[in-house]
């Protein structure tokens, strides 16, 4: 166990601080999750900026156009991207989910199509998993695809669907047999979004800001040769997906939430804080060290064992809930200047925006119900609650 | 940047908890001869050699065992205070101390040598009475020492933080080691006791505080793992993670009694139940050097006065 850079990953770490320091656009600074669509011109050409550096892709095999680097390259990018308040790559689901999708269930033809324009943010894609009625419960998938002869024929609606808007492709899980049963006779298609019959309205979510949509699928006709695994076998690769959603992004959740208690401590620092504040302050510092080795000590077991573990579940639902208290703390902190938005309120209203936003991460990527079940039966081995 | 045990640290711990599992109560001397009084005693003083690493698996270990017995005190808290010879007796069985920082002294049932800390030298302390206490935890007594004087300076008080690292360092091991075993004891029983004609694990209130156990626990053993390794390599953050990983851990370890007790119902509620004991140490832990409050205060002031990460 040694938690300090080598020196060759100090002098990667120092090149990526460097680089950020002069690259990353004043006006993007601080950009979450999500596009709006005015800014999707410069969340590409800072993308762009990034492929160009090198920095996207960073683990991905360099057959595909990665930097065929090491996880704790990623992770040193992730930290330091994330005090840097650089944006996120927009092609978060096609880097975070898609790509490392079809990069183990993609035929040749389609590691060739689609990976190299993901990391140049040439190409954006969405996720369509959700359904109305298919939520936590993602076996109940309804939308149907239907084989006629080279090519599927796809009915059914999708929901909260992030970066749909702005998509060139999806990853749809849809029911290719529709007299099977939840994990059974599923097919994986990657989706054009172009493609006619495919209509997406974006959602408004609670804090104003419209990153999800619905998709409503009319007769989408899509080649067979965008199946990606087997026909009927969609269900395992759904959930190669949604491991790496989960699995690797601790660091960078981490990342975040440091920023974060760092503006909490400086404006305890300019505000003032009570006893019981600066209490609940230092309980977040030891909460986010202990993430941080945590997400540590799972990379380095990632490193050996090349899959993502169940400690992705544990990171993801422990940032949720510390995302929420840390926010929350810092409006308690604020007192009534709480109250305001956007321009009126201190530092633009960033804290008002985190807390709403943050009641969104309790849900997405899986709830926190359905993530601690995970942890009850897959890691502690409990029987099944259902 | 690796965050994982060495194969030889895995290797320490299976023979940890297996030498325990079958000797619930080793002597001191058993201790020494196994090599682990001597854990972190340089090897020309008869000792291991080993760093702050090894040393903090035999304490997580006996923490989970529950040994009682003056090995927290003695080679946790007394050995950076003890002059060469005196870390030789310890290797080789023949002494355990405990150093007395406020009334309240650890083991003194059992220590041969009590140390004191007085201007600016750690003394041994002589011609003393102990008195012991009455106290929950049977597995670790606590008593006062009456009268006695100053004998021999066994080092100066600059070591007295490097001390307190260490201490609050291994009382997070053992409390990992606490509520680890106490989780362990809920997860088997909620498998197998059936009410309403399931198995009580199979219910979400049951199940799902036991996961958050487990979570907060991780949390803990990393907090642990990391203030240990700080330690071991003199790392300038080791008093902060430290000061982190006994408040989390000892909240955790209390938390995972209480959560173990609860869904064990009434069995968990009796004497002859191990959680009795546990739960009993895990207290004992949080309560002990200094309370979560008392670590989040210092932590904040850090943070927020001094600008400290
Ligand atoms: C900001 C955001 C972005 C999203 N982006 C995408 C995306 O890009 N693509 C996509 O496909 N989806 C996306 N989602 C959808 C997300 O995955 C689902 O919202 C989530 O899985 C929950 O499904 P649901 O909304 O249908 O709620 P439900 O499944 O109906 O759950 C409602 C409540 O019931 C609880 N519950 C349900 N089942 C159980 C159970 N068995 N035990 C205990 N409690 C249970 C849940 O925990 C929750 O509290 C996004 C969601 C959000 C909020």
């Amino acid at each position: 166990m040694d938690l300090r850079d080598t020196p060759e990953e100090a002098a990667f770490r120092s090149t990526v601080r460097d680089w950020l320091a002069t690259n990353v656009p004043d006006e993007l600074r601080g950009y979450g999750f999500g596009v709006h669509t005015d800014d999707l011109t410069a969340l590409r050409a800072w993308s762009a900026s990034l492929h160009a550096a090198g920095y996207a892709g960073l683990t991905w095999p360099a057959e595909y156009g990665g930097a065929g680097a090491t996880l704790a390259h990623q992770a040193i990018f992730l930290e330091e991207a994330a005090l840097a308040e650089a944006p996120p790559h927009v092609g978060v689901i096609g880097l975070g989910m898609a790509g490392p999708t079809i990069i183990t269930h993609g035929t040749p033809e389609q590691k060739a199509r689609y990976l190299a324009p993901i990391l140049s943010a040439d190409e954006i894609w969405c996720q369509g998993f959700s359904e109305p009625d298919a939520g936590s419960d993602l076996a109940g998938v309804r939308a149907s695809a239907r084989r006629e002869g080279d090519r599927f024929v796809v009915d059914g609606q999708k929901v909260w669907s992030s970066y749909a808007h702005v998509a060139d492709h999806c990853i749809l899980l849809t029911r290719s047999d529709p007299s099977s049963r939840r994990h059974e006779g599923l097919t994986y298609l990657i989706l054009d979004m172009h493609a006619p019959g495919v209509e997406v309205r974006p959602l408004r979510q609670l804090t104003g800001d419209a990153e999800f949509n619905e998709i409503f699928l009319s007769g989408v006709e899509v080649p067979v040769a965008s199946v990606l695994g087997e026909v009927g076998g969609g269900w395992q690769v759904a959930m190669t997906t949604l491991l790496h959603e989960r699995g690797t992004l601790g660091i960078a959740l981490v990342s975040r939430l440091e920023l974060a208690l760092r503006k909490l401590v400086s404006l305890a620092r300019d505000r003032g804080a009570t006893t019981l504040q600066r209490d609940a302050i230092a309980r977040e510092w030891v909460e986010l060290e202990g993430l941080r080795l945590t997400a540590y000590r799972s990379l380095s077991a990632l490193a050996r064992t090349g899959v993502p573990g169940p400690e992705g579940s544990i990171l993801k639902l422990q940032w949720s809930e510390a995302n929420q208290r840390v926010t929350a703390l810092a409006l308690d902190l604020l007192g009534p200047d709480a109250l305001l938005a956007a321009g009126n309120a201190p530092y633009g209203g960033w804290w008002q925006q985190q807390q709403l936003r943050s009641r969104g991460n309790t849900i997405e990527a899986g709830t926190s119900e359905i993530l601690r079940s995970i942890v009850a039966e897959r890691v502690l081995g409990l029987p099944r609650s259902r | 940047m690796d965050a994982s045990p060495t194969p030889e640290q895995e290797e320490l711990r299976a023979q940890a908890r297996a030498f325990l599992e079958a000797t619930p109560e080793p002597t001191w001397g058993a201790l020494a001869e196994l090599g682990w009084t001597g854990v972190g005693v340089a090897e020309e003083l008869g000792g291991a050699g080993l760093g702050f690493l090894e040393q903090a698996v035999l304490h997580e270990e006996l923490g989970r065992a529950l040994t009682p017995g003056p090995f927290y005190g003695t080679v946790a808290v007394s050995l950076p205070a003890l002059p060469a010879d005196d870390q030789a007796a310890v290797a080789a069985g023949e002494a355990s101390w405990a150093l007395a920082l406020g009334p309240l002294v650890p083991d003194l049932d059992s220590v041969t040598n009590v140390a004191v800390a007085g201007g600016d030298g750690v003394y041994e302390l002589v011609r003393f009475e102990r008195e012991l206490l009455a106290t929950h935890d049977a597995t670790r007594p606590l008593g006062v020492v009456v009268g006695g004087e100053a004998g021999r300076r066994l080092c100066s008080t600059e070591v007295l933080p490097e001390i307190r690292r260490r201490s609050l360092t291994a009382l997070a091991l053992e409390a990992c080691g606490v509520g680890a075993r106490a989780l362990e004891l809920a997860v088997s029983y909620v498998g197998e006791r059936e009410q309403f004609g399931r198995p009580i694990g199979s219910y979400q209130a049951v199940a799902h505080p036991l996961a958050t156990t487990f979570m907060e626990l991780e949390l803990a053993r990393s907090l642990a793992l990391g203030a240990a390794w700080a330690i071991s390599v003199g790392d300038g953050r080791a008093g902060l993670l430290a000061a982190a990983a006994k408040a989390q851990a000892g909240e955790a370890a209390v938390a995972a009694c209480e959560r173990s007790i609860q869904a064990h119902g009434g069995i968990g509620f009796t004497w002859e139940h191990p959680l009795q004991r546990l739960i009993k140490r895990a207290l004992w832990i949080r309560s002990w050097e200094a309370s979560t409050s008392a670590l989040r205060a210092e932590i904040a002031t850090r943070l927020i006065d001094e600008g400290g990460w």
